[in-house]
């Protein structure tokens, strides 16, 4: 299935900002996180088609996911 | 004798008070600067000071700021910069809450940090810079760190908090102190070229959604620190929101968190419902 993935902030920096990929059936948010390298401690936000989601929701063909990093300095 | 109302008014330039006036009924009159400035202000006389806040700011609105109290809890990066707007604004009573002593890794981008500031508490260096450029505010400086048991002690009365912090478990522990006194908070985090600011009314739980990932680490700013110009940038968004908030006025970032990409210059919005809608739960 294809699934566009949108990435945020530092998330881009030697990755993509948006990339259209293709990811077997039953793929969780989590796999697309792991996949790219991303430790599931530097997410923040995940967006699934403009509403939250969990990592562990599986995806579905055309979805769009967007992940934004964790940010809490002061 | 005359009385301190037909001094001020003697004294007015169309309907501005020229600092110079403000200084001499202080001296005259025997009274602080503040009650000064409270006696102007409901005269529907604006302190010469202001004059560039007019037509943005009324002086009734002007009078509201002033009987205003904020806290900003944190006074490091994003919180040097919100209390010099603050006091600058005419926000009349500021709570100044932070533990820590200027060392020398705030030097490139905490406004009160200088090399003769070093050692000096956050929150003493916060009192002195704001009777300087505003000494009609009145600063509460509290060398304290928030928790949740000294929540209400250090938030009560406060019409606004401003979260300048720098720890998520900290954070979450204020928006729900905030919460529970009824407070609106207005949130700021940074970290390398990128920031957030969103503002959460009593009855929204906008930070437990924000944070709902974190397992109680620390964000990007781990890895990419701080650089000078990212807690000015979010710190004056939240000083414009707590503003807003403050006067009724605008549409502040309620149940929208703001998302600040220097690096890309993007500005990203997301939103949040009342009660979290997540797919796949």
């Amino acid at each position: 299935m294809q699934i566009t993935v949108k990435l945020f902030a530092n998330f881009r920096l030697g990755r993509f900002i948006t990339d259209t990929r293709q990811f077997p059936d039953g793929t969780r948010i989590a796999d697309v996180i792991n996949q790219l390298q991303i430790q599931a401690t530097e997410i923040g936000t995940i967006m699934l088609n403009n509403r939250h989601a969990d990592p562990g929701h599986r995806l579905q063909e055309g979805d769009r996911l967007a992940l934004f990093p964790l940010v809490g300095g002061g | 004798m005359e009385s301190i109302q037909d001094f001020l008014r003697s004294r007015a330039d169309g309907d501005l008070i020229p600092w110079s006036a403000q200084a001499e009924a202080m001296e005259r009159f025997g009274l602080p600067c503040r009650v000064v400035e409270e006696l102007i202000l409901a005269l529907g006389l604006l302190p010469a000071r202001y004059q560039r806040n007019r037509q943005t700011i009324s002086t009734a609105q002007q009078q509201s700021l002033f009987r205003s109290r904020v806290a900003v809890i944190g006074c490091g990066g994003l919180g040097g910069y919100v209390l010099e707007e603050l006091a600058r604004l005419g926000v009349g009573t500021i709570v100044a809450v932070d533990p820590d002593v200027f060392e020398e890794h705030n030097l490139n981008r905490q406004l009160l940090a200088t090399p003769a500031s070093l050692g000096l508490p956050k929150v003493v260096a916060a009192a002195a810079r704001i009777a300087e450029i505003n000494p009609a505010a009145t600063v509460i400086p509290c060398r304290t760190a928030y928790c949740q048991d000294n929540g209400d002690e250090l938030l009560r009365g406060s019409h606004l908090v401003v979260d300048a912090l720098d720890s998520i478990p900290t954070r979450l522990a204020l928006a729900d102190s905030c919460a529970d006194l009824g407070i609106p908070l207005v949130h700021g985090a940074i970290g390398g070229w990128y920031g957030q600011v969103t503002t959460q009314f009593p009855g929204d739980d906008t930070l437990r959604q924000i944070y709902r990932n974190s397992s109680g680490g620390k964000g990007v700013e781990q890895q990419l620190g701080n650089p000078a110009f990212t807690p000015a940038v979010v710190a004056s968004l939240q000083v414009a929101e707590a503003c807003k908030v403050l006067l009724g006025e605008g549409e502040p970032l309620r149940r929208r968190k703001l998302v600040i990409n220097l690096l890309d210059m993007e500005f990203e919005e997301i939103r949040f419902e009342r009660h979290l809608a997540v797919v796949g739960k």
